[in-house]
């Protein structure tokens, strides 16, 4: 870690620092609660560090206060930084850096849901997680809220965004959707075709999953992670198994490191895929459509005979992964140049068909100014330009050993993002014939039998982006866990992507931004 | 045997059974009630040119009101309770409903919390569970088979009855 830059922030800082920690690559300072938005501020604009992650904890019993933590990511140096406050629980309120910072809007909203911390001057204080049928004044991540607790229906109203005009009329879709998707409610106001506003309401899936963390045991919640983003499954284990794995201070075996990185890599082929099926799907191109779809079961038959599950599931755990695969080492090097052939002649036919191209090119556009500010991330971000991976920042697993581009494209538009996603296969499939032939020989698992106290981040560059795991483990058990998917970044976005744009446009934006509904609303 | 030497089996069985009792097709309309979308995965699996289920007299429809029988996925989530039983009160009788995944038949891990309702047989009557997390598209299949046999056995009791 470069000590300068610590130091510089540190400077810069001053005064406000109450105290300071470190952890592996985790610098902590704890400051005082009214500099927060100018802290924050100084270290988003003048310092360029985006916020990756804002979250709270109940430390009543400790020392009865709420704490706030901003996670900032250095990218270039490999380290965090997380400010600290203090938010005592008599006062309950803390002041907003929404009007400053616009990607903390869902952040603070859903602190404010789940612990009942009020953001001072917030510009849109609705309620986020909790519906309009939740009662008042209970909160369900505070440490005194019974999981298994039911609370009465209320009567209540969500009040939407309204647009008033000559002609201007709305369209509300959902929860329930036409198609095979997740539920989630979009309110357009359109006028004509073009799109003048779009609202998206989302926790229609709300499952308690942060809750769950911390009422069950540590060997169920590695499967818990599994399952808070059924396609992203393998990115969201490993992230967790990661900060698990840094909090009990222990090494995985080299040849389990390169194992997850041929799943991640698996996962990464089979949803970049789904999503170029989808946009073929969409702009009804039925022929290009069946053929992605067609190369997508093949990879999920591939990674059902390698690992048993067609979402790769129940192969990572704590320390390691559970079952080795190098014995299929031939047979996965065959398929997978079977499918980048096949792959490679698709997107000829893709990229050479009118049609298609006349949909996809200049529709949806996501500025850089607008992904940057709301933090957009992954193969999303990277078609507007924003030159981030957390493969390559962060490098876990065995990212630092293999060679890899990060593609990037500027225009931001659906056209992007799928040659994007197209160049990411390409390299998935590198990535993985590389790890194939570098597999270490060795174990693949150590066994803990106890998890020490601490805390620690975990994240890897899910098909989606980049994703975040704060967990705290005290006694054996999780005390807290904050999962950050990368859709709960990148629905922000889509509000401003389908601007200009027509109704029956939406569906590809929608596509092209591979936003899941689980993993936002967990 | 291969994938696709099953699926052509399961299919001919199943297009068979829908013949006898449909006389021509299944109407499928599939709710997401909170799954973690890898049922939706499997589901949409079934619609690829491997499984291709229309050929088997399969429709995945746009509305419950098109549809013979519900494919429920997820825990039943608190904020989904109302929007599936609206959904399943649009869907004409006689109805089926299957709950598919670990989550739509107990909850799974998700379990019964604040946020879910533990399975789909709490909120609606439910006459197939399909477990598996998720359940493989064979299985799925194999589920509607069920589902169907259920529809007859149904039907017959309601015309001895009558």
């Amino acid at each position: 870690m470069n000590n300068e830059i610590i130091e510089k922030i540190k400077k810069d800082l001053h005064d406000n620092i109450l105290e300071e920690s470190r952890s592996h690559n985790e610098i902590y300072f704890t400051v005082k609660k009214g500099s927060i938005v100018k802290l924050c501020d100084h270290i988003y604009y003048h310092l360029d560090l985006p916020l990756v992650s804002i979250f709270a904890t109940d430390e009543r019993k400790i020392d009865g206060s709420f704490k706030i933590h901003y996670v900032f990511s250095m990218d270039r140096n490999d380290a965090f930084i997380i400010l600290r406050i203090k938010v005592d629980s008599k006062e309950s309120s803390y002041p907003s850096i929404t009007p400053k910072i616009a990607s903390a809007n869902w952040y603070e909203r859903e602190m404010q849901d789940m612990f009942g911390l009020v953001p001072l001057g917030h510009p849109d204080p609705r309620r986020l997680m909790n519906f309009e049928d939740w009662p008042e004044e209970i909160h369900p991540l505070r440490k005194d809220f019974d999981i298994k607790t039911k609370p009465p229906r209320v009567k209540g109203e969500y009040i939407y965004r309204h647009v008033d005009g000559e002609g201007v009329y709305e369209i509300p879709v959902g929860p329930v959707h036409a198609g095979v998707i997740e539920p989630g409610h979009f309110r357009f106001s359109v006028a004509g075709e073009p799109i003048i506003n779009l609202e998206i309401r989302h926790f229609y899936t709300h499952k308690g999953v942060e809750k769950l963390f911390e009422n069950i045991s540590i060997d169920k919640a590695v499967f818990l992670a599994e399952r808070v983003s059924g396609d992203n499954s393998v990115a969201h284990v490993v992230a967790f198994c990661q900060a698990m794995e840094k909090i009990a201070l222990i090494n995985v075996p080299l040849r389990a490191i390169y194992i997850r990185t041929i799943l991640l890599e698996l996962e990464r082929i089979y949803n970049h895929l789904a999503d170029i099926a989808g946009i073929a799907t969409d702009v009804a191109f039925a022929f290009g459509a069946a053929h992605a779809n067609k190369l997508k079961e093949e990879v999920l038959q591939l990674n059902e005979q390698i690992t048993g599950s067609r979402m790769l599931r129940g192969m990572n755990a704590i320390g390691g992964v559970r079952r080795d695969i190098g014995d299929k080492k031939n047979m996965i090097l065959q398929k997978l140049s079977n499918i980048q052939r096949d792959f490679r002649k698709l997107m000829e036919h893709l990229t050479s068909t009118p049609s298609l191209m006349d949909r996809i090119e200049n529709t949806g556009r996501i500025y850089n100014d607008i992904a940057k500010g709301l933090h957009v991330v992954g193969p999303v971000g990277r078609a507007s330009g924003l030159d981030r991976d957390t493969r390559r920042d962060h490098p876990y697993a065995a990212y630092k050993e293999l060679n890899f581009k990060v593609p990037i494209q500027k225009a931001g538009d659906v056209l992007s993002r799928t040659i994007v996603r197209a160049d990411e296969i390409c390299e998935s499939v590198a990535l993985i014939e590389q790890a194939l032939w570098a597999l270490p020989e060795g174990e693949i698992r150590v066994h803990l039998d106890r998890i020490p106290d601490g805390q620690a981040l975990g994240y890897t560059e899910a098909p989606r982006g980049e994703t975040i795991y704060w967990i705290r483990t005290i006694g054996n058990r999780i005390e807290r866990c904050k999962v950050r998917d990368p859709s709960f970044c990148n629905w922000l976005a889509i509000e401003y992507a389908v601007l200009d744009n027509i109704v029956p446009d939406f569906p590809i934006i929608n596509k092209s931004l591979s936003l899941s509904y689980s993993g936002n609303d967990m | 045997m291969t994938v696709e030497d099953e699926i052509e089996i399961m299919g001919q069985r199943m297009n068979d059974k829908i013949k006898k009792i449909f006389g021509r097709s299944l109407h499928i309309r599939e709710v997401d009630a909170g799954s973690c979308n890898a049922c939706e995965v499997e589901v949409n699996a079934l619609s690829n040119p491997i499984y291709d289920i229309e050929r088997f007299g399969l429709h995945i429809v746009a509305s419950p009101r098109h549809a013979d029988m519900l494919l429920v996925t997820g825990p039943v989530t608190r904020n989904m309770e109302l929007a599936l039983l609206k959904t399943y009160n649009a869907t004409p009788s006689p109805k089926l409903v299957a709950a598919m995944g670990s989550c739509a038949c107990n909850g799974g891990i998700f379990g019964d919390t604040y946020a879910s309702c533990g399975g789909v047989d709490k909120i609606l009557p439910v006459d197939v569970y399909i477990p598996g997390c998720p359940p493989r598209p064979q299985a799925l299949i194999f589920g509607i088979m069920v589902a169907i046999d259920k529809l007859e056995q149904k039907i017959k009791r309601k015309e001895a009855l009558s």
